[in-house]
C-alpha cells in the first residue's frame, strides 16, 4: 500500500519529497540497513533537528541511535571520530555550516588525517551533514558556504546536493563511504528549488522532476557530476543553489549552455568537465562562496590546465563578493541571473 | 615620528610602561630561579583517603580531587584502603616495565643526539603513570594517549624493534614515515595513533567509549593529556560529553608541572586539575603519579567503575617531567636544573624499588642486573631495527606510500599527482 502522495513507478515506490524529507528518508533507510549508523547533533535527537532532517529517528530507532548533544561542535566532531574509529558509522549534524569552525581542528587535523597518520591502521567513516548557503535572510552567521576550507584538506570528501533525489542518493553514498565526508545541504533549497528571483512566489519541490524520490534505498556514486542541460556554446560549472539560478538564467536568455551540477567537489568529476569544455570551448564557473581562494579558483585552474587549447574565450567566474555575507544587502551579494548572464556574454563575445 | 607610526592609521596610545606600574596579574613559576618551595598536596599523608564505592556519585570523590591519593608512605610501606594488595611478582613486573622504559628512553635520546633520530621525547619521572594505567586495564580497552605514555606499549607487549623502526622512520615503520618519532600507532594493541594537536583525543575517547556502550560491550576507553592542554576547549568538551552520556572512560590529566616552558600555574587558576571534574559530576581524583601503587589503584577503581556502567572518571596524575619536553627543548633556560631531584614525591622507580626491598622481595644487586639486562636488550633491538634502515641512509617507506591512506582508495587527482612524480 503506497503512502499518501506516493506512486509506484518501474517497480519503485516514489514519493514527492523536499530535500529535508529526502535526507530524512536516507537516514531512515541507512538506520534500517546498518545498526552501526548513528546520528547526533544539537537539537538533532528528540526534536529531529532545527530543519527536521532527523525527525522520527529517535522515536523509531531509540535514543542510543539518534541523540541530542551539548552545544559544542568540537565535542561533536571529537566523539564522532572516537565512535568512527571504534566500529560505528556516525552521521553528525552541524546545525549550520557557519558553526562548523569550533570543530575545525577536529575535522581538518584529526578526522581528515587519521587514516594517513596511522599508516592506514585507523580511520573513521564519519559523515558530517550541515546546511550551507544563503538566500534565507540569515545574515553572515546563517548563510556561509565554507566548502573551500574542506576541499583544501586532503583526506576529506566534499559533497553538495542540489535537489531531493540527489540528496538522498548522495547522502547514502556518503554514509557508506569509509572516508570522512562533509555533506553540504543548501538550506535555501530545502523546501523548493530557488532560481535567484526572491520577488517570485516560493516554489515547492512537488512540481520538480527531482522532487520525485524512491522511498527505498538507492545510492548515487560520489565523484560523479550530472549534466543537467546539454548545450554547445558554453559550459557552466556550478553546484548547490546556483544550479537553479544558472538554469533559470540560461532558460531566460536563450543561450545554448551546457550546465554541469558538480555534486561532488572532492573527488571531482574531471572527465565530465573536460569533455564538456573541450566541446563548447567556453566556461563559466558559478558559486555562492566568496571569490578569493574559492573552489572556483580550483576549477579555473583545472580548466586552464586541461582545456587551454580548446578555449575560445576567457574563463569567467561569478561568485559571492569577498565580504562577509550581508543581511539587508543579501540580493546584492547573492550571484544573480543577471550577473550569470553577463558572464556568459563576456565569454561569448571574445 | 617613527616609521611604524607613520604607516599606521592609528594613534599609538602610551600605556603603563613598567611592569610594577600595572594592575595586571601574570603568574610566574614559583621557583624559576631555583629553590624547593613546591606546592603542598604531598603533605596529604599516604593512606589518608577513604575508598568510595565504585558506583558513588561524582561529588563523593571531592576530597580526593582536592587532596592526593597516596599508598606508599615515607617508610616505603603500602598503607590504607587504597592499597591494591598486589603480589611480589606483579610488583616486580611493574618495576621491570619502568626500568625497561627508562633504558629505552636513554638509548633513544642518545641516538637522537647522534643524529640517528630526528626527534625524541623521554618520560623520565612519569613511568608509573603509564605502567600503572596499563596494568590496571585489559588489552581490549582502547587507549588514546598523548606523548610520554610509551609505557602503555611496553605493558601491552609491543615489539621493541617495531617501536624503534617507527622512531627512525625506516622501511619497517608501520605508520610509513608519516609522523615524527614517538607518534606511535598500534591497532593490534588498541593503541590509537598519537596526534600532535593537543587535547583532541579527550572527546575522541569519549566517543570510542560510547561505541563500546552502544554495542553493550564492557570494554572502556582511556585517554591522557597534559595539564597545559587542559586549558583547551577539548578538555572541557571531553569532560562534559563524558558526564552527559556517562561514557565508560577514564580521562587522565598528567600534571607534570611543565608544558614545555609553561608552568602549570599558567594552565589554570585553581589548586587542582582533578577538581575540574567535580562540577561536571565526574568522579575525580588527584593521584601521586610517582607512587605506582596509587596510580594502579586509582586506575583499577576507575576502570571497574566504567566497566560496570557507573560512568567516567577524571584522574590527575600529580607528577614531574624529569627531563626536557623533547630533544628540541632546553629546560635549563626556564627552570632550575635540580628541580626534579628536589621533587618532594620522589622518583617512581626509586620508590617502587624501595617498597620491594622493604618487603624483602628485591635488592640492589638484582636491580643493577635488571638495568644491565634492559640496556642490553634495547641495544640489541636497536641494532635489529637498523637492519630495516636508518634515518640517515634509509631505506625509508617507498615514495608511493606518500599518496596512500589519504583516502581508502586513491581518487583520480592523487593518481595523477603520483604520476607526476613517476610512480
Amino acid at each position: 500500500m503506497a503512502p499518501a502522495g506516493a506512486t509506484w513507478r518501474g517497480g519503485d515506490l516514489m514519493a514527492q519529497m523536499s530535500i529535508i524529507q529526502a535526507v530524512n528518508s536516507a537516514l531512515h533507510n541507512m538506520f534500517e540497513r546498518d545498526e552501526t549508523v548513528v546520528s547526533f547533533g544539537e537539537d538533532a535527537g528528540f526534536y529531529g533537528g532545527v530543519f527536521r532532517c532527523t525527525a522520527g529517528l529517535q522515536e523509531k530507532f531509540g535514543k542510543h541511535r539518534a541523540f541530542d548533544t551539548p552545544l559544542a561542535e568540537g565535542g561533536i566532531m571529537g566523539i564522532a571520530i572516537g565512535m568512527g574509529m571504534n566500529g560505528l558509522r556516525p552521521v553528525a549534524e552541524i546545525q549550520f555550516a557557519d558553526y562548523i569552525f569550533p570543530g575545525f581542528d577536529q575535522i581538518t587535523n584529526e578526522l581528515a588525517k587519521l587514516r594517513y597518520r596511522s599508516g592506514g591502521e585507523y580511520s573513521a567513516p564519519v559523515t558530517i551533514r550541515t546546511p550551507c548557503g544563503g538566500g534565507i535572510k540569515g545574515g553572515h552567521y546563517h548563510s556561509q558556504s565554507p566548502e573551500a576550507y574542506f576541499t583544501h584538506t586532503p583526506g576529506l570528501k566534499v559533497v553538495i546536493c542540489s535537489n531531493p533525489y540527489d540528496a538522498k542518493g548522495l547522502l547514502i553514498s556518503s554514509i557508506e563511504c569509509n572516508d570522512p565526508v562533509i555533506f553540504f545541504e543548501p538550506k535555501r533549497l530545502y523546501n523548493g528549488p530557488f532560481d535567484g528571483d526572491h520577488t517570485a512566489a516560493m516554489v515547492k519541490w512537488d512540481s520538480h522532476p527531482k522532487g520525485e524520490v524512491p522511498e527505498e534505498y538507492y545510492n548515487i556514486p560520489l565523484g560523479k557530476a550530472e549534466t543537467i542541460r546539454e548545450g554547445k556554446d558554453v559550459t557552466i560549472l556550478c553546484y548547490g543553489t546556483m544550479v537553479h539560478v544558472v538554469s533559470a538564467a540560461v532558460k531566460n536568455n536563450g543561450i545554448d549552455a551546457e550546465i554541469i551540477d558538480l555534486r561532488t567537489l572532492v573527488p571531482l568529476d574531471i572527465d565530465a568537465i573536460e569533455d564538456s569544455v573541450k566541446k563548447t570551448g567556453r566556461c563559466v564557473i558559478v558559486h555562492e562562496a566568496p571569490r578569493t581562494s574559492g573552489f572556483g579558483a580550483e576549477l579555473m585552474s583545472l580548466v586552464q590546465e586541461r582545456c587551454f587549447w580548446h578555449l575560445e574565450g576567457p574563463i569567467q567566474r561569478v561568485t559571492g563578493w569577498d565580504t562577509p555575507y550581508p543581511h539587508s544587502l543579501e540580493w546584492d551579494y547573492f550571484p544573480s541571473q543577471a550577473r550569470i548572464t553577463e558572464a556568459i556574454k563576456a565569454t561569448m563575445e571574445e | 615620528m617613527n616609521q611604524r607610526n607613520a604607516m599606521s592609521e592609528y594613534e599609538v596610545v602610551r600605556i603603563m610602561g613598567q611592569e610594577e606600574d600595572t594592575q595586571m596579574h601574570v603568574p610566574v613559576p614559583p621557583h624559576r630561579e631555583g629553590g624547593t618551595s613546591f606546592p603542598s598536596p604531598h603533605e596529604t599523608p599516604a593512606g589518608h583517603h577513604a575508598k568510595p564505592p565504585i558506583d558513588c556519585g561524582g561529588a563523593e570523590t571531592r576530597e580526593i580531587a582536592y587532596g592526593l591519593l597516596r599508598v606508599l608512605n615515607d617508610d616505603d610501606e603500602a598503607v590504607g584502603e587504597w592499597d591494591p594488595g598486589l603480589d611480589a611478582d606483579t610488583l616486580r613486573n611493574a618495576l621491570k616495565h619502568m626500568v625497561r622504559i627508562r633504558a629505552y628512553d636513554d638509548r633513544m635520546m642518545k641516538m637522537q643526539r647522534q643524529g640517528r633520530l630526528s626527534f625524541y621525547m623521554k618520560c623520565l619521572g612519569e613511568e608509573a603513570v603509564s605502567v600503572g594505567a596499563a596494568m590496571a586495564m585489559e588489552n581490549r580497552d582502547i587507549v588514546i594517549p598523548s606523548y610520554r605514555q610509551q609505557g602503555l606499549l611496553f605493558v601491552r607487549g609491543r615489539n621493541l624493534v617495531d617501536m624503534i623502526s617507527h622512531c627512525i622512520t625506516n622501511s619497517n615503520d608501520n605508520v610509513k614515515g608519516r609522523q615524527m618519532p614517538v607518534h606511535y600507532s598500534w591497532k593490534e594493541g588498541n593503541f590509537v595513533s598519537i596526534s600532535s594537536p593537543v587535547g583532541t583525543q579527550f572527546p575522541q575517547a569519549v566517543g570510542a567509549a560510547m561505541a563500546f556502550a552502544y554495542r553493550g560491550e564492557d570494554s572502556i576507553a582511556c585517554s591522557w593529556l597534559g595539564e597545559g592542554t587542559s586549558a583547551q576547549g577539548d578538555f572541557h568538551y571531553g569532560l562534559n560529553f563524558a558526564s552527559v552520556y556517562q561514557a565508560p572512560c577514564v580521562l587522565v590529566v598528567v600534571n607534570n608541572q611543565w608544558a614545555i616552558s609553561t608552568h602549570r600555574n599558567l594552565a589554570h587558576g585553581g589548586p587542582s586539575f582533578a577538581a575540574r571534574g567535580i562540577p561536571y559530576d565526574v568522579a575525580s581524583m588527584r593521584v601521586d603519579g610517582q607512587d605506582f601503587l596509587a596510580v594502579y589503584a586509582a586506575h583499577k577503581w576507575a576502570t571497574e567503575r566504567a566497566r560496570a556502567g557507573h560512568g567516567p572518571t577524571l584522574l590527575e596524575m600529580y607528577t614531574y617531567r624529569g627531563d626536557s619536553h623533547s630533544s628540541s627543548d632546553d629546560p635549563s633556560i626556564y627552570r632550575p636544573g635540580n628541580e626534579y631531584d628536589s621533587w618532594p614525591l620522589g622518583d617512581p622507580v626509586d620508590r617502587l624499588k624501595a617498597h620491594l626491598v622493604k618487603l624483602g622481595e628485591w635488592d640492589d644487586e638484582r636491580h643493577t642486573a635488571l638495568e644491565a639486562d634492559c640496556a642490553k636488550e634495547i641495544t640489541a633491538a636497536y641494532k635489529e631495527a637498523e637492519k630495516h634502515g636508518t634515518l640517515k641512509d634509509g631505506p625509508f617507506p617507498s615514495v608511493s606510500t606518500l599518496f596512500e591512506d589519504v583516502y581508502e582508495k586513491e581518487p583520480w587527482h592523487l593518481l595523477e599527482q603520483r604520476g607526476e612524480v613517476g610512480i
